[in-house]
């Protein structure tokens, strides 16, 4: 548990905000994937922390970036919190997307909405390790479609909107990019409608597959069994033997 | 120095801090947030004879200074906690209670007898109480008949600490108190979860899978005080106290009320450290209001 201050809180449009937090000591090690639970003060019509994955990880400047969308009460107290408070995070949490030992491995990192938020901090993780990534991209319109010059110093970008306000129109099964490729890998973050779209596809093609699941949860570390999804195992914790999946565990 | 001892039935508790059945992982969950040698007792998760997968996702709501949940004791079986879990903890520093619940009084008799061989292991938590099974759980705790069966049953096996935590689903929680007290129950704990539901009305279908489930929190605690404050004065075993305690001022609420010791659940969730605090805020309390030990605030209450 750690007192985080906020350095910024960067709105990007109406329905998405950047939160910056740094720390007087050194940020735990954290791994692309997993995610905190945020304390949200001064809220009495919300009681629980709030599960926010990790945008974002900046040791250099010791900083922790987490891409949030107001979704609810919740997120919407958090998105007025200012530059100079502190918030009360558990972190890290979770476990995390596999990082592949092979440096030609060609991966595809598929993110929808808010879901794109830990694949950026996977994409730096994967430069790293010398490994250039796809970023698949989607939204509803434009407006959904966030941090595009950041994920670009990680590999190369393409979109899809539902709208055709930018890039391809569609779904981001639907991109051209997937008829023209071969994967060994792919990553998914988003609804839980387009990560089985993604599954699908990625069966189809014979395909590894780990998506991010985003079960309400109440603890974040194990304790409650509330966010349990069926596995190939029987229910499982989210929290704790995910918040990411190999697709061959779930039911999907 | 402030005396923060409490007697539980026919054992003591280093201090009358407790944490609460299926809010608490087996302590483990906690070992990176807190020193659980510091607490006075852990219930551990809800354990049945056989495996539980528990109900389906959704099972959990946030509602008002509180949340829902309908896990449905979900845990691996009486067999797998003896074999696989008991090892990793009895080397913890405080009291720790198996929670235990069945569908049958024959499980009940089997899972207590089980549990009877382990050494670490004080007591058991009676769970008459869990809302959220079909059959059992609250099923026994809410007629005074099946109440006193049960706990007369594990009573011919079991022959350490016999804690009976009650359900607030009753008309009258004192009557059911005194019906397991009579059949030897060493302790009562209350309050399980009270029954609620929530629905989602964009798309008008409950929010729980279970449509029903447990509401626990702040909210529930005046409620939960009322019934340890009834229950306290029907009963001469000791109560433990719980339901929405956040902080010391909750948990020392309870203490006058009449409980001997308490327990901290949902807070858990929110603050993994919140059991270290509530007990360091009693202790601040007692010292100043200049009393030497805890057991003088217990049902200290001036009516």
């Amino acid at each position: 548990m750690l007192d985080l201050i906020v350095k910024e809180n960067r709105q990007l449009n109406d329905q998405y905000f950047l939160l910056i937090l740094g720390s007087l000591d050194k940020l735990p090690e954290m791994l692309p994937g997993q995610f905190v639970e945020v304390r949200v003060d001064n809220s009495p019509e919300t009681f629980l922390r709030r599960p926010i994955s990790i945008n974002f990880v900046d040791y250099q400047k010791n900083e922790l970036w987490l891409l949030i969308q107001i979704v609810g009460e919740g997120t919407r107290k958090l998105s007025l919190c200012k530059q100079g408070e502190l918030l009360n995070l558990l972190l890290p949490l979770g476990n995390s997307f596999s990082i592949p030992s092979k440096t030609d491995s060609k991966l595809l990192l598929v993110g929808g909405g808010v879901g794109i938020a830990p694949l950026l901090f996977l994409g730096s993780k994967l430069n790293e390790k010398g490994i250039v990534c796809d970023f698949l991209l989607g939204g509803r319109s434009k407006d959904n479609l966030l941090q595009l010059k950041e994920f670009s110093t990680y590999g190369n970008v393409y979109t899809t909107t539902e709208d055709a306000t930018f890039g391809e129109k569609g779904f981001v099964t639907n991109h051209s990019i997937l008829k023209s490729n071969n994967y060994d890998l792919i990553y998914s973050c988003g609804p839980t409608p387009m990560m089985k779209a993604v599954a699908a596809y990625a069966k189809s093609t014979n395909t590894e597959c780990e998506v991010s699941l985003e079960n309400t949860m109440a603890c974040g570390f194990g304790a409650c069994l509330c966010c349990v999804t069926d596995s190939t195992d029987g229910h499982v914790c989210v929290c704790t033997e995910g918040p990411v999946f190999n697709i061959s565990k779930l039911k999907w | 120095m402030v005396d923060l001892k409490v007697k539980l039935g026919r054992m003591e508790l280093k201090n009358p801090v407790m944490t609460a059945s299926g809010t608490f992982g087996y302590g483990t969950e906690y070992q990176d947030f807190i020193d659980l040698s510091r607490i006075g007792g852990i219930v551990v998760k809800g354990t049945t004879l056989r495996e539980r997968q528990g109900n389906a996702y959704p099972r959990m709501a946030e509602t008002p200074s509180g949340m829902l949940n309908a896990v449905g004791l979900q845990n691996k079986g009486v067999e797998y906690f003896i074999n696989n879990i008991y090892p990793g903890i009895k080397q913890f520093e405080t009291e720790i209670f198996v929670n235990v619940s069945g569908s049958t009084i024959e499980d009940y008799i089997i899972t207590a007898e089980m549990l009877n061989d382990l050494d670490k292991i004080p007591g058991i938590e009676l769970n008459i109480s869990c809302p959220n099974v079909k059959e059992g759980g609250m099923a026994f705790g809410t007629s005074c008949l099946s109440a006193a069966q049960v706990v007369k049953a594990v009573r011919r096996v079991y022959t350490k600490e016999i804690m009976v935590k009650l359900s607030p689903n009753v008309t009258d929680i004192s009557d059911i108190a005194m019906a397991v007290e009579a059949e030897g129950a060493d302790s009562i704990s209350l309050i399980n979860t009270l029954l609620g539901m929530a629905i989602n009305v964009e798309k008008r279908i409950p929010v729980l899978s279970t449509v029903t489930g447990g509401l626990s929190g702040p909210a529930v605690k005046p409620v939960a005080l009322r019934m340890v404050w009834q229950v306290a004065k029907a009963v001469k075993v000791p109560v433990v106290g719980m339901g929405g305690i956040m902080n010391a001022t909750d948990a020392i609420e309870f203490l006058l009320a009449g409980a001997s010791a308490i327990q901290i659940g949902t807070a858990n969730f929110i603050d993994p450290t919140v059991s270290i605090k509530v007990l360091d805020g009693i202790e601040d309390y007692l010292k100043r209001h200049k009393f030497g030990s805890v057991k003088d605030i217990i049902g200290a209450l001036e009516v």
